[in-house]
């Protein structure tokens, strides 16, 4: 993996990249759309040396744990709050995002009643295999890449009759918010870095409508730098020759048709409903929920869960703004002051993918 | 935070910050106030002392009986000191194994005597089932000063080294835990740091082992004491490949991982090259490397700055809040 690391292949890329943008009079700015992206490009210094290359590079919604609005934390405070003998298993970031009423990792849970942090979707079904007189409710959040596997969970806890066992799904889909970023005209775009992982589930035809209906250029980018930017070179190719696709730069790990046998577990367990995205709102099917035959393994139904009792983000907190790439983590007047990774105002700051958190641990020299 | 959380404990600001608003304004005084690893005390001694609570307390590569000297005695080593005698405390809890008491007494010695050190004294106490954890162990250490660290007089162009791969301890402490679910073929590298004591003649200014908050912080809390930036070179920094592949997979920082046997040194440029050659020829020091130098074409004083091995730069923040509970 040196190659795609290495600073002699990534110096020629850039000044690729660089004589493709030097005839133009502004930078071409670029989304990636998935956390993973936002990492490589602060980790290795690669913002600083695109900005020089003319390229912006902007953070979109793809933050599985940002993107989930408080309805779903403040849902799961209440469950383990309220109810005794209940417990709340998550992965560790999901435990220190703020509501206005506090976050899961600083409730204090109700009688026998505990969060636990897990690191995988299977270690919450053991759980529930070890706590025979306890419930274990599994508050899981992704995108396609993680979705199967949550699911599975749905899937094997019903064959295997558990009754103590149950999933609270906040499931999201990549290509509607691309739909809804374009479709508010709030941020200027010249294209898309599509994420690498969710592509390898669900391919590449999802994104053609960003060609076709919006005219943009976009390319399916692995996690190594010279991923990131042999991805942003195809990008800047088909601005160049007028003639915006998919491309896919990731092929060793991406096949246009994605992985079948994932979506089918996907398609068998759940089903698409509307879904409410932190900043972006309420977006038509573009949320995954369980089907009814999976009502037992349902959190939501079996507690009759009230997702719409939430309440607003903190005060001041822009993540919503991050999220939709309108505004940057720096331009936030909390950001590493009165917001850090120590005191989070936002699940941007919380998420080891959030933009704000990425921002906040890989900041750039002479800058922020 | 009306609770002490685990946060607290984890080596990074949140425990820094805890330091010096609850423990330095009640407790402070000029040796104190200094925050060292040891203390330099009358008469030419160092002074330290340090608690173990790792879970488990068994893990490859050592044990938490191996941790509490080497800790102890490596604290003493990179305060300029030669670890002379130490203490011993066991807190046991109800109910421990007796093997696993007399294997942990066992590595002890051994350990003790690999790293020139006696127990001159001890206590031992038992808490009820479920009020502590199998056994935690306190051990202070008493040194004779040899040099006095000063990062503070670092010239421009002064070199960074570190004595080996980052990460061992960690990873294995959490593999052994079993809470990942992966298995890999990593074992500890707690070791004494005794060998680096010649280098406080040869041109060693300051030291420091690699544990909790890993190279990234202790690096940024020197950098804050140098007159020029410190610039690290990624590419230079040598990482086994297991600890590569799990930071892959677990999204870690290898740069923020705790060790037990490594150590960075600040060694006057003129002296990088023979410094290197001494420590490769040890064991515990043959994947040693200049990994950084202090620097000003880039950056301002007090910051360390990474060149990736992309070629890009940015800021190294010191750990702040990434919980890895009871790796030490």
């Amino acid at each position: 993996m040196d190659l795609f690391t290495h600073k002699t292949a990534i110096s020629a890329l850039l000044g690729k990249i660089k004589s493709l943008t030097r005839s133009r009079s502004s930078p071409i700015r670029v989304m990636e759309v998935c956390g993973t992206h936002t990492m490589t490009v602060h980790r290795y210094g690669l913002k600083t040396l695109l900005r020089e290359s003319g390229v912006d590079m902007i953070s979109g919604p793809g933050c599985p744990v940002c993107i989930t609005p408080n309805e779903y934390h403040e849902a799961a405070i209440r469950l383990v709050t309220e109810r005794e003998g209940l417990i709340l298993a998550t992965f560790g970031d999901m435990t220190r995002v703020p509501t206005r009423t506090g976050a899961l990792q600083t409730a204090v849970p109700a009688p026998r009643s505990a969060v636990r942090v897990v690191y995988s979707p299977e270690e919450s079904l053991t759980l529930a295999g070890k706590e025979a007189g306890k419930d274990v409710v599994f508050f899981g959040t992704g995108f396609e890449t993680t979705i199967p596997s949550i699911a599975l969970m749905a899937r094997k806890a019903r064959q295997a009759g558990l009754r103590n066992y149950a999933v609270l799904a906040a499931l999201w889909t990549i290509p509607p918010p691309l739909r809804a970023v374009l479709e508010s005209g709030e941020v200027r775009l010249s294209g898309f870095l599509y994420p690498g992982h969710v592509s390898a589930i669900i391919g590449t035809a999802p994104y053609e409508f960003v060609a076709r209906e919006f005219g943009l250029p976009g390319a399916v980018a692995g996690f190594e730098p010279a991923d990131i930017l042999l991805a942003i070179l195809s990008i800047l190719e088909q601005i160049e020759d007028g003639r915006p696709r998919v491309a896919n730069a990731y092929g060793r790990v991406v096949r246009p048709e994605g992985n079948p046998a994932a979506r089918a577990v996907m398609d068998d367990i759940l089903e698409p409903a509307d879904a409410h995205w932190r900043g972006l709102g309420r977006i038509p099917r573009s949320g995954l929920i369980l089907k009814p035959d999976y009502a037992g393994v349902d959190a939501v139904r079996k507690y009759g869960l009230d997702l719409a009792a939430g309440s607003e983000d903190l005060p001041g907190c822009r993540c919503g703004e991050v999220l939709r790439g309108v505004a940057a983590p720096p331009e936030c007047r909390h950001f590493a002051k009165t917001c850090s990774p120590d005191s989070p105002r936002g699940p941007c700051m919380v998420s080891y993918e959030g933009a704000c958190f990425v921002h906040f641990k890989y900041r750039d020299v002479g800058y922020g | 935070m009306d609770k002490v959380s685990l946060e607290l404990g984890s080596g990074g600001r949140t425990m820094r910050d805890f330091i010096a608003r609850t423990i330095v304004p009640v407790l402070g005084n000029p040796r104190l106030r200094k925050l060292l690893d040891a203390s330099h005390i009358p008469g030419g001694f160092a002074f330290t002392t340090d608690s173990y609570v790792v879970d488990p307390i068994f893990f490859p590569g050592g044990d938490i009986g191996t941790l509490a000297v080497n800790g102890t005695a490596n604290d003493l080593v990179v305060s300029g000191a030669v670890p002379r005698f130490i203490s011993l405390a066991l807190i046991l809890e109800e109910g421990l194994e007796w093997a696993a008491l007399e294997k942990i007494i066992h590595s002890i010695r051994r350990a003790a005597k690999r790293a020139g050190v006696e127990v001159a004294t001890g206590d031992t106490k038992v808490v009820r089932r479920g009020q502590g954890d199998k056994i935690y162990i306190n051990t202070s250490g008493i040194g004779r000063v040899i040099a006095k660290p000063n990062a503070a007089a670092a010239r421009l162009g002064d070199r960074i080294i570190l004595t080996g791969t980052l990460g061992e301890h960690s990873l294995a402490v959490l593999l052994a835990r079993g809470d990942f679910g992966l298995e890999a073929k990593v074992r500890s590298d707690c070791a004494a740091l005794t060998f680096l004591l010649p280098l406080w003649k040869k041109g060693a200014i300051w030291m420091r082992d690699i544990t909790r908050g890993g190279l990234a912080t202790i690096l940024s809390e020197m950098a804050a004491e140098t007159p020029f930036p410190l610039v690290i070179d990624e590419e230079a920094i040598p990482l086994s490949k297991a600890v590569r592949a799990a930071a892959g997979l677990l999204g870690i920082d290898p740069l923020y991982l705790a060790c037990e046997g490594r150590a960075v040194l600040l060694v006057r440029e003129k002296d990088a090259a023979r410094v290197l050659a001494a420590l490769r020829k040890h064991p515990l020091g043959r994947r040693s490397a200049v990994i950084g130098r202090l620097d000003d074409s880039v950056g301002r004083p007090g910051e360390l700055i990474l060149r990736t091995t992309a070629g890009g730069l940015r800021l190294l923040e010191p750990l702040t809040s990434e919980l890895l509970p009871r790796i030490c």
